[in-house]
C-alpha cells in the first residue's frame, strides 16, 4: 500500500520541511520589501535531501510545464546549483518568478508523495533558490543564450539563423509573450515584442506587488530574454498604433497574442463611481507600475486612508489588501461572499494576509456603496449562506434576508475578477472570439482562426496563472516555428 | 524617448509642442489623444492630439500648465525629449457631412476642437466657431480657428476681447437669434454642436442646446492612468451607464453625461496634486503663479 511504503520512507528521512525565512509581520507592513527572504544554501541542500527520488515522481505530473523536478532537486543535494538551474530552464524560462508565485500547493507539491503523511518537499522554494543564486551572480548568460544575435559565433547556428531569419511579432510582454519570444529567439527568429505599457512584464510588473515579486528579479529575467536577441518595443498599443494586419503585411511571418485579461470587472452596485472606489487593476497599477507607494518622490497619487475594504477572495484581492496595509490603512476589511475554503487565493497569500492583520469578513457581499459629497463613506453588505454547488463546483452563496449591515470605510478596492480587453481583438479582422470575448485558440498550439496568428495566456483561458501563461507561450513557439518553416496552417 | 522638435508659447501658461512620433502621426485621427509620461518619476497624463503630420512624422500637443506634470512639460525646450508617448488612443470624432456645425472651444479646449473643426470643414460642413478664454492674453489659436470657420466669434470672461461673457452665453444668443429669425432654414440647419473645454463649460453648453434638441458632442477629460481600458480610473456615467472615457470616448453625447459626477471625480486627488506642486515649487525655488506673471524661474 502506498501509505505504508511512504511511511517507511518518511521514517528514513525524518527532516522537517525547512521553513522560509521571512520578514516579521509587524515590520513588513511598514515597507514594500519582499516578505519571503529566500533559502540559504544550507536551507536548500537540507530541504533537497528530504526528496525521496521516487521512481515515478508524481510531482512532475503536477507541474503544468513538466519540469524534471526530481533531477533538479537531486542536483541541489549534490550542490550542483548551476546544473539544477539548467535543468529547470529546459522547461521554464522564468524560474525566479515561478518559484515565487506559482500555486505549488495545487501543483507539484500537491502531488509530492511526502504530502500524504507529512509536508511536501518545498519545490517552489528550491526553484527560487537556484534561480536567485544565479541572478545575484548577475550572470545572465546561461548555456542556452545563443539565439541569432551578432555575437553568435557558432557556424552551424549561423546557417540555421539565416535559413530562418524571419520576423515574428509578439503582442504583450506578460509571461506568455516573454516566454514565446524567448523560445523563438533561441530558434533563431528575429522577435519583436510590442507592449502597450511603458514597462515590460504584464501583470508581473503592474499587478503583483514588490513585496511578493521584487521588480529587480523581473528586470533580470527580462534582460535574459533580451540577451537572447529579443527586441522590446514599449508604448505600443496594438489595435491603435498598428493592427495585426499591418504586422502581417509588413514582413512579420507570424504574430503571437499574449495580451492577458486586462479588463476590470465592477459589481454594478449603486455608488461604484464614488471617489475612493478603485478597480484592483487601478489600485495595483498605481502602486506597482506607477510607484504611488513612493509618492511624492514619484508623481502618481493613491488614496491613503484609515479604513478600507477589499472585495474578493483571490490573489488579486490579497495583493490589494496587503498593499492597503502597507499604504498605512489601520483597518483593512477583506469582504468575500463565500467561506475561506472556497477562496481561490494561494494558501501562502491567505496566511500572510492574516499575519499582517487583514480582517477577513467572510460570507458577506456588498450591495451598495454609500457616499457623501462624492466620497465613499460606508459599504452596505448582506450576510450570505452557502447552498448547493454551482458550475464551478463551489457551493453557491445566497443572501440571507434581513442581514443588511454597514461597514464604515473611506475607500474600496473591487477585486472580483478581470475579463478580456476588446481593444486589440475588436480591430483584428477574422479573429474568432468566444462568447465572453476571449480568443478562440487551439489548446495545444495556440492557433487561432486567423492564418499566421497564435494566442495564449489569459487572453485565451481567462485569468489563470503565470505558469500556464508561460506554458502556452512555449507551446505556441513550437507551433509558430513549425508553421513558419512549413507554411502549413 | 520622444523628441520635441518644436515649441511655441501660445499664451501665458499655454504651450504648443511638436513631437517626433512617426507611428502615432501616421494613425492619428481628429478627436484622439496620447498619454505621456515626462520622466521616470512622472505621472501618466492624457493630452489631445491637436494636429498631426504623417509625412513629417510629427504630432502637436497643446498644454496648459495647471499642475506639476504640465509645469514640468512647460519647462522642456526644443531638443529635449519626453520619456513616453503612447497613442493614438480613444475613438476618433464622427466626421460626416452634418450641414451646419457649431464648434465651441473654451480655454485650452480650443486646441482639441481645432482638428475636429478642420476635418468637418474638409467634409464640406458649414463651420460656426465660438472660442473663449479668461482674457485676451490667454486666448489661443484665434487666427487658425478663424481661417477654418465660416462664422467666427470670440468671447472673453472679462470683455478684454470679443463678446463679454462665456462661450455658452454667446451660443445661447446665436440660437435665440436663429430661432427668432424669419429664415426658418437657419435654425434647422444647425445639426450639431461640438464643445470642448473645462467640464463646467461643457455642462453649460449642453444646458443651452438641450431645449433646442441639437445633438451636442463633448470630449470628457476624466483622470486617467493607462488609457487603454485596463484600470477604470476614467469612468464616467453616460445615459445612466458606466463608460470608460479612454476607450468608449473621449467624445460622448453631452445631453446624457453626468457632469456632476465627472467634476467630483476630477477632484479626487486635489490634496496630493497640491502637495506635489508645492514640493516642486520649493525644489525649483519659485512660485509657478509668479512665473506666469512674467518672472522666470
Ligand atoms: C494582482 C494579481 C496577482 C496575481 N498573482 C498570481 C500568483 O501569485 N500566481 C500566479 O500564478 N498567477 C497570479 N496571477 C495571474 C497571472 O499574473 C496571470 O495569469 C498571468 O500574468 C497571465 O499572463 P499573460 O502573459 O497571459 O498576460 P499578462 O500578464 O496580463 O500580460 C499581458 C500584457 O499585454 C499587454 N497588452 C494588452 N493589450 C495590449 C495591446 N493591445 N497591445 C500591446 N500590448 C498589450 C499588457 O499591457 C500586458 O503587459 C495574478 C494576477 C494578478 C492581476
Ligand atoms: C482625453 C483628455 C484629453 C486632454 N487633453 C488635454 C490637452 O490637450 N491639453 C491640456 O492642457 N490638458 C488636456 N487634458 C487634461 C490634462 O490631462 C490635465 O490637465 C493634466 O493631467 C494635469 O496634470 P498636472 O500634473 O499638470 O496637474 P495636477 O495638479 O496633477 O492636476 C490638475 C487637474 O488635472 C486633472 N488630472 C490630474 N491628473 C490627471 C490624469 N492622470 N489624467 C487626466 N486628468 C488628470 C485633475 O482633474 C486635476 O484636478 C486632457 C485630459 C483628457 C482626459
Ligand atoms: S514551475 Fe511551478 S508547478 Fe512547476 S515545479 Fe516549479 S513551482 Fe512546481
Ligand atoms: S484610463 Fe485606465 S481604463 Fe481608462
Amino acid at each position: 500500500m502506498v501509505s505504508e511504503k511512504s511511511n517507511k520512507r518518511t521514517k528514513k528521512v525524518k527532516i522537517r520541511r525547512t521553513s522560509m525565512p521571512e520578514q516579521n509581520p509587524e515590520e513588513r507592513i511598514k515597507n514594500f520589501k519582499e516578505v519571503a527572504l529566500g533559502y540559504t544554501e544550507e536551507d536548500a541542500v537540507k530541504e533537497s535531501t528530504r526528496c525521496l527520488q521516487c521512481k515515478n515522481p508524481r510531482c512532475i505530473e503536477g507541474c503544468p510545464v513538466d519540469i524534471d523536478i526530481k533531477s533538479f532537486i537531486d542536483l541541489i543535494s549534490k550542490k550542483e546549483f548551476d546544473k539544477a538551474l539548467d535543468k529547470i530552464r529546459e522547461k521554464n524560462s522564468l524560474p525566479a518568478i515561478c518559484g515565487r508565485v506559482c500555486p505549488q500547493e495545487d501543483q507539484c507539491e500537491k502531488k509530492c508523495i511526502l504530502a500524504v503523511k507529512d509536508k511536501p518537499v518545498a519545490i517552489g522554494r528550491l526553484e527560487r533558490f537556484v534561480a536567485d543564486r544565479k541572478l545575484s551572480k548577475n550572470s545572465i548568460t546561461g548555456n542556452e543564450s545563443s539565439g541569432c544575435s551578432e555575437n553568435n559565433n557558432s557556424k552551424s547556428k549561423e546557417l540555421d539563423c539565416k535559413s530562418s531569419n524571419k520576423k515574428i511579432a509578439i503582442i504583450g510582454s506578460g509571461p506568455a509573450g516573454l516566454t514565446c519570444a524567448g523560445e523563438l529567439a533561441k530558434k533563431g527568429y528575429k522577435v519583436t515584442i510590442f507592449e502597450a505599457l511603458h514597462k515590460t512584464g504584464g501583470v508581473l510588473v503592474y499587478g503583483i506587488p514588490e513585496f511578493r515579486l521584487p521588480k529587480k528579479i523581473l528586470e533580470k529575467e527580462v534582460k535574459f530574454v533580451e540577451s537572447l536577441g529579443v527586441e522590446i518595443k514599449l508604448n505600443m498599443v496594438i489595435g491603435k498604433v498598428l493592427t495585426i494586419d499591418d504586422m502581417l503585411n509588413n514582413g512579420y511571418s507570424s504574430v503571437f497574442i499574449g495580451t492577458g485579461a486586462g479588463l476590470p470587472y465592477f459589481m454594478n452596485i449603486p455608488g461604484e463611481n464614488l471617489n475612493g472606489v478603485y478597480s484592483a487593476n487601478e489600485y495595483l497599477t498605481r502602486s506597482n507600475l506607477m510607484k504611488a507607494y513612493l509618492f511624492p518622490e514619484y508623481d502618481t497619487p493613491i488614496a491613503r486612508v484609515r479604513d478600507i475594504a477589499v472585495v474578493g477572495g483571490g490573489n488579486v484581492a490579497m495583493d490589494s489588501a496587503r498593499t492597503a496595509k502597507r499604504l498605512g490603512a489601520k483597518n483593512v476589511y477583506l469582504i468575500y461572499r463565500r467561506s475561506e475554503v472556497e477562496m481561490p487565493a494561494r494558501n501562502e497569500e491567505i496566511e500572510h494576509a492574516k499575519q499582517e492583520g487583514i480582517e477577513f469578513i467572510l460570507l458577506t457581499n456588498p450591495v451598495e456603496i454609500v457616499g457623501s459629497e462624492g466620497w465613499v463613506k460606508k459599504i452596505k453588505c448582506v450576510k450570505m449562506k452557502l447552498g448547493e454547488p454551482d458550475e464551478s463546483g463551489r457551493r453557491r452563496p445566497m443572501p440571507i434576508n434581513g442581514s443588511e449591515h454597514d461597514i464604515d470605510i473611506e475607500a474600496v478596492v473591487m477585486a472580483i475578477g478581470q475579463g478580456p480587453n476588446p481593444l486589440l481583438t475588436s480591430t483584428a479582422s477574422g479573429l474568432k472570439l468566444t462568447r465572453r470575448g476571449y480568443i478562440e485558440a487551439d489548446t495545444q498550439t495556440g492557433k487561432t482562426s486567423k492564418k499566421g496568428v497564435f494566442a495564449g495566456g489569459d487572453i485565451v483561458t481567462g485569468a489563470a496563472t503565470v505558469i500556464l501563461a508561460m506554458g502556452a507561450g512555449k507551446s505556441a513557439a513550437e507551433a509558430i516555428d513549425k508553421y513558419v518553416k512549413t507554411g502549413i496552417w | 524617448m520622444y523628441k520635441i522638435v518644436g515649441k511655441i508659447k501660445l499664451a501665458e501658461g499655454i504651450d504648443r509642442f511638436e513631437i517626433e512620433a512617426p507611428l502615432i502621426a501616421k494613425k492619428a485621427k481628429a478627436g484622439q489623444f496620447v498619454v505621456i509620461r515626462v520622466n521616470e518619476y512622472g505621472e501618466r497624463i492624457p493630452l489631445t492630439i491637436a494636429d498631426y503630420d504623417s509625412s513629417q512624422g510629427i504630432i502637436s500637443l497643446v498644454t496648459m500648465s495647471i499642475g506639476k506634470t504640465t509645469y514640468m512639460l512647460s519647462k522642456l525646450k526644443r531638443g529635449d525629449s519626453i520619456r513616453d508617448v503612447v497613442g493614438p488612443l480613444g475613438k476618433q470624432s464622427e466626421i460626416e457631412r452634418f450641414g451646419k456645425v457649431i464648434c465651441v472651444g473654451g480655454g485650452v479646449g480650443i486646441a482639441p476642437v481645432m482638428p475636429i473643426a478642420k476635418s468637418l470643414k474638409n467634409t464640406r460642413n458649414y463651420i460656426i466657431s465660438i472660442i473663449g478664454a479668461k482674457n485676451k492674453a490667454s486666448l489661443i489659436l484665434a487666427d487658425e480657428m478663424k481661417e477654418i470657420s465660416d462664422e467666427f466669434y470670440i468671447c472673453s470672461d472679462d470683455g478684454s476681447i470679443g463678446f463679454h461673457g462665456f462661450v455658452s452665453e454667446k451660443l445661447n444668443e446665436l440660437l435665440e437669434d436663429s430661432e427668432k429669425s424669419s429664415d426658418s432654414d437657419l435654425r434647422k440647419d444647425i445639426n450639431r454642436v461640438i464643445a470642448i473645454g473645462p467640464a463646467p463649460m461643457m455642462s453649460a453648453v449642453c444646458s443651452v442646446t438641450k431645449p433646442y434638441s441639437i445633438k451636442t458632442i463633448v470630449s470628457l477629460n476624466s483622470i486617467m492612468v493607462d488609457g487603454t481600458g485596463m484600470c477604470g480610473a476614467c469612468r464616467v456615467e453616460v445615459g445612466g451607464e458606466t463608460k470608460f472615457v479612454c476607450v468608449n470616448g473621449p467624445e460622448f453625447d453631452g445631453h446624457k453625461v453626468n457632469f456632476n459626477l465627472l467634476m467630483l471625480r476630477q477632484k479626487m486627488y486635489l490634496n496630493e496634486e497640491k502637495k506635489a506642486l508645492d514640493l516642486y515649487e520649493e525644489k525649483c525655488g519659485c512660485k509657478m503663479l509668479e512665473q506666469k506673471n512674467g518672472k522666470t524661474c
